[in-house]
Order: structure tokens, then sequence, then C-alpha cells
């Protein structure tokens, strides 16, 4: 039963992949914005909910319930004083103004924080796992796989049911024309950045209490989370929660054959994918 | 008789300049120390991988953060070269360019697929997939890495004649050779990049980035023009990788392939010093290697500050500080715009 339980490994680390990516997903499919940063920003919360662990002495979920506002402010301020400024139709500027930010975000966590590798402890829920049977399950993995369901359902409810969603819906479309109707885009953008952000500090909590974080994984972290949204296709969630799924399940299918191979896997998963369908499983729009 | 010229004054002024410049150069080892040696061979590489960067993200608008791919597959063929086939390392660093070129065919067929910003993505991926695989090759030292052996460092071409010239011990007669051999590349690459854009090619370049659709209705072939662009400056990134690591003399899949040194900085050297323009890069250098060695002691501030600079620039000034001065000054040191010149038309007030 190896193979069983590989694939269900496989399944449920897809569940933390699509975390990192959702807050992209979102940001892309509404400004068509490449944030380098996403990664760094990630690791940024799950410092902070550390932060408030160790020093606070909250439990880690109060902890990340407190993170979550601040990021959505950190978001929003992100967007309206740097990014808004250099979203355009050359697409240069935004990559290169978080490519920078990645760098700057990576040395001043380095430096406040050390290279010391940290961990957000949680108690007896690290080591707890479900008998099913066929396979046994950590209880993490699970509750991180339901989060990023949770998360998505929630976002898409957002999308497609609320004025908010709307907005953002007819902004992505066509900013000038949503303007027109009352809508002022740089504040939409702020508020999906923020909202992007809260998903950011969700995707932080997992991160920092599934294994030991540092100053300098946000890149590795932030191009699982790309190759989720591309295999996806560009704009949808359900999309970047498949395309999760096949790097978590490439990455374990690859860890066991030979520990070495298990990042290559990932990757080689991903190319494969670019192979066969290069807009990837779920094209939501022509961009 | 009318004719299209790109010289001006100020284009003819510096190319007596960078003649001048040239030979100083050269014969700079005869005075200077090694240090002084070594942080020039630093300044001239980085200065080639910036204007070949510059080149593809500021004329062609492919923005790629996996230069450091072939930087790193340019440094170990070399290393193969010397180690499995016992090349010499001066002729094995061509070596570093053929490889180079070769990974670039299934990296442009995996990025172009990708759309818009999506491009720099799949350049990264590649570049990983590149560093992954290299780190597995166990001859060339695997995941630790290797270096050169002893009896190929001391023998490579050219080295003792320079001992001889210059008086000096076999390592710094090495660091003049990689020194001289960094001059060569950063000229060719500069010289390439402005002999290019002079060309009908760099025309139909300009003409895509500006407007794709203008262009393509002239009869420009985009994707050809991206292919071929993409292509050379893999060539001439794996050709400046072998010769860095054929003056370290010593690698590791880490090292060869380190985001940080052969693209972020190179990314900050062409946006701080204003990406587009031949000039830029050159500036862009001086301001890195100033806050290098004045930063050098403050670690990882350094970066910090190389990003939070970066990031003003593109806010408050997204031509450069080259743009500032040429935009005030209309000065343009290497004039790549057409003026149509020749008699004056009679009958015309």
């Amino acid at each position: 039963m190896i193979w069983l339980d590989t694939l269900v490994q496989g399944i449920l680390l897809g569940g933390l992949y699509a975390l990192f990516a959702a807050g992209l997903s979102l940001v892309f499919g509404i400004m068509r914005l490449v944030n380098l940063a996403h990664g760094d920003l990630i690791v940024f919360a799950a410092y902070l909910v550390l932060v408030g662990v160790t020093r606070l002495g909250l439990s880690p979920w109060v902890a990340a319930l407190l993170a979550a506002p601040l990021m959505f402010a950190l978001g929003w301020l992100l967007q309206s004083l740097v990014l808004n400024r250099v979203l355009g139709k050359d697409i240069l500027p935004p990559l290169l103004v978080t490519f920078g930010l990645s760098v700057a975000l990576q040395n001043g966590l380095l430096e406040a924080f050390s290279a010391d590798s940290r961990r957000i402890p949680a108690g007896a829920l690290e080591r707890a796992s479900l008998d099913l049977g066929l396979v046994t399950i950590g209880v993490m993995p699970l509750l991180t796989f339901a989060s990023a369901i949770l998360a998505i359902l929630a976002l898409n409810g957002l999308f497609y049911h609320t004025a908010l969603g709307r907005a953002f819906r007819a902004t992505s479309d066509d900013a000038v024309t949503a303007g027109l109707m009352g809508i002022e885009p740089k504040r939409v953008f702020a508020t999906a950045t923020g909202i992007a952000m809260v998903v950011v500090t969700l995707a932080a909590l997992y991160l920092g209490m599934r294994a030991n974080f540092d100053p300098s994984i946000g890149p590795a972290r932030l191009i699982y989370a790309f190759e989720a949204v591309i295999i996806g296709g560009l704009g949808s969630l359900w999309g970047t929660l498949a395309g999760g799924v096949i790097i978590g399940v490439a990455q374990t299918f690859g860890a066991a054959l030979n520990p070495e191979w298990q990042i290559l896997a990932g990757h080689i998963g991903f190319l494969s994918v670019m192979l066969l369908r290069p807009r990837g499983l779920f094209p939501r729009a022509v961009d | 008789m009318y004719q299209f010229t790109t010289r001006t004054r100020a284009g003819s002024a510096t190319a007596v300049a960078v003649l001048v410049a040239i030979v100083a150069g050269l014969a700079l080892p005869a005075v200077a120390s090694r240090g002084v040696i070594q942080n020039l061979f630093f300044i001239l590489t980085m200065l080639t991988l910036a204007q070949i960067w510059n080149l593809l993200a500021g004329y062609g608008g492919l923005v790629s953060v996996g230069q450091q791919a072939f930087v790193g597959i340019g440094a170990y063929a070399m290393f193969a070269g010397v180690i499995r086939f016992g090349w010499n390392p001066l002729l094995a660093i061509p070596l570093g360019g053929v490889a180079a070129l070769l990974l670039a065919i299934p990296t442009a067929f995996f990025a172009f697929r990708l759309q818009g910003a999506y491009f720099a993505i799949g350049t990264w991926v590649m570049a990983e997939v590149t560093r992954l695989l290299i780190a597995q090759w166990k001859a060339l030292g695997g995941g630790t890495g290797t270096s050169l052996p002893r009896d190929a460092t001391s023998n490579i071409l050219g080295v003792n004649a320079i001992r001889g010239l210059f008086a000096v011990r076999e390592a710094a007669a090495r660091d003049i050779l990689a020194y001289w051999l960094a001059l060569v590349l950063v000229v060719a690459a500069t010289g390439g990049v402005y002999w290019l854009l002079r060309s009908r090619l760099g025309l139909a370049l300009t003409a895509v980035r500006d407007n794709i659709d203008a262009a393509q209705s002239v009869g420009v072939d985009a994707v050809r023009l991206k292919w071929a662009v993409f292509l050379i400056a893999a060539a001439a990134t794996g050709l400046t990788g072998a010769l860095i690591f054929l003056q370290t003399a010593r690698i590791s899949p880490d090292a060869a392939f380190a985001l940080t040194d052969w693209t972020a900085n190179v990314i900050f050297i062409v946006v701080i010093g204003g990406i587009g323009t031949i000039e830029g890069p050159i500036f862009g250098v001086l301001v890195f290697f100033a806050l290098r060695s004045f930063l050098a002691d403050y670690g990882s501030w350094y970066l910090m500050t190389l990003g939070m600079i970066a990031i003003a620039v593109m806010l408050f000034a997204p031509r450069g500080l080259w743009g500032l001065i040429s935009a005030r000054a209309d000065l343009h040191l290497f004039p790549v715009r057409r003026r149509l010149v020749g008699q004056k038309i009679e009958g015309l007030e």
C-alpha cells in the first residue's frame, strides 16, 4: 500500500502549495500582477505569527488571527503606495519592483531574525495522526488541505456573490469601464492585495507549524506556488488547487524513488503539463 | 544624396575615449596591484552580464530571472572540459558558450510558451531544474562541487608568458590573464550590443519592444527575433560564467547557479544605472561596486539597500541614473537613434 500512501500524502501536500498559490492567483486574476515577493511575504507572515507565539505567549491560531489584519493593512499599503504606481501596459516595472522587494524583505528578515531555522510550536497537533485503515494520515496535513479548500470556497464566494466580488470581476475585465461605473480601480486593487495577504497569513501559519523555516526559503516556496497557478490555468482558483496537488503528488512520488529527486520531480511534473497544455488545465480568461 | 546615420559628436568622442580606455586597461597590469586587478575582473564580468541582461530585458522585453542557469552551465562545461577531457582551461572556455547555447533551446521552448510576466517564472524553473540535475553529476563533485586540478591550473596557456612579462607569481599571472579575457569579453559584449542595435536586427528589436503589432504588420518576424536574442544572450552568458569560474578555480552548484550573484545583482545594476541604454549598465556597475565596498561590513544590509534603491529608482526615475543625466543634458554616449542627413532640400522653408 506504499503507493496509495504516497499518493495521499502528495495530495495533502498539494493543499499546502495551493494555499501558497491562492493569493497569487487572486492578485493575478484581478490586476495581471506577478508578485515575485509573494514567497518572502509568506515567510514574513510566518515570523509575525512566531513573534505572537513566543513573545506574547499566544496559541498559533490566535496569533494568526491577530496577524491577519496587520497583513491586510500591509498589503493595502503596499498596493496603494508602491504597486499601483507601476501597474500598466509595460510588464517590466512591476516585475522589477517586486523583485527588489523580495531581496530587501529577505535580507531584512535575515538581519532581524538571523539565519537560524525556526518553527511555530503547535503542541500535540504536530504529531497527531488518523488511522484510516488503508493509510495513516497526519492531522496537520489534513487540516492544511481542509483550510485550502475552505479558503478557495471563501474566495470564490467573495468573488461571485458579493458587491466587492462584482467590483473585482468588473475591474479585471475592463478597469476603465469599471471606473466609469463608479468603481475606483486603485482601491479595488488595494483591497484585493489586502485579502491576498490574509490568505498569505493562513499559508504562513501552516508553513511554520509543519516544517522549519528561515528567511531564505521564500523564493523556493514562491516557485511551487507559481507552478501551481500556471498548471491550473491563470485566474482559476480550483485550477490552482489542482495544480498544487499535481506538484505535491509529483514531489512525493519523486521522493519515494529517491529522496534527492523530490524537488526535481515537482519541476518535471510542471514542465510536462506545460508541454501538453501550455495554457494550463482550466484557463478562465484569454489574457 | 541622403542617408541615415547614427553618428553624433558625443558618440565620436566616446569612441575615442573608449579606445584609450581599452589600451590603458590592457597595459594596467604592469602597474596595478593584484587586488586592483581582481576588483576590476569582478567589475568587468558583472558589467558583461549586465549588458547581456539589458539586451534581453531592456531591448528585447524578455525579463529573465534565470540567467544563473547559463552562468552555471557555462562554468560546469568548462570544468568538464578540463576534468573529463583533459583540455587546457583556456580552450575549454568556448565549451561554456556552446553548453549555454544548447541549454537555451529547451529553456526558450518552455519559457516562450508562458505569457507575459510568466516568462520570468519559466526561465527560473529551468534554472532550478538545471541546478538540481548538475548536483546529481557525481564526476564533477555532485552537490558539494570540485576544484580545477593543480596540474591544469598551472599549465593554462599564456600564464608563463605573463609571468615572464611582468615578473609575477603564477597565481597573479592567472588573475592577469583572466582580467584580460574579461576586458575582451566586456568590449565584445558592449560593442556587440551596440552594433546589434545599429543594425537592421536592432531596429526590428526596438520596433517589437515598442509595439509588437505595428512591427509585425511591416514584416518583422517577432518570434524568430526573440529566439535569436535569447540564444545569443545565453551563449554570451555561458562564456562569462566559464571565465568567472576559471578565475575562482572552484565550483559548486550553489555558487554557479546563485540567483543573487548572477541575476539579482545584475538586475539591480541595470535598473539603477538605467534600463534600455548602453550607458546605464556602465553607470550601474560603478554604483553597485561603490555600494558593495562601503557596505561590505554590514552583511545583509547591503543587499537590502540595493533592493530598496532599485524599488525607488523604478518608482521615481524609471529610466535610471543615466536616464536622469541624459534627459537633462540630451547626451547620448552610444547613439543608436537614426537621423537623416544630407543636403538641405531646396524650396522648403
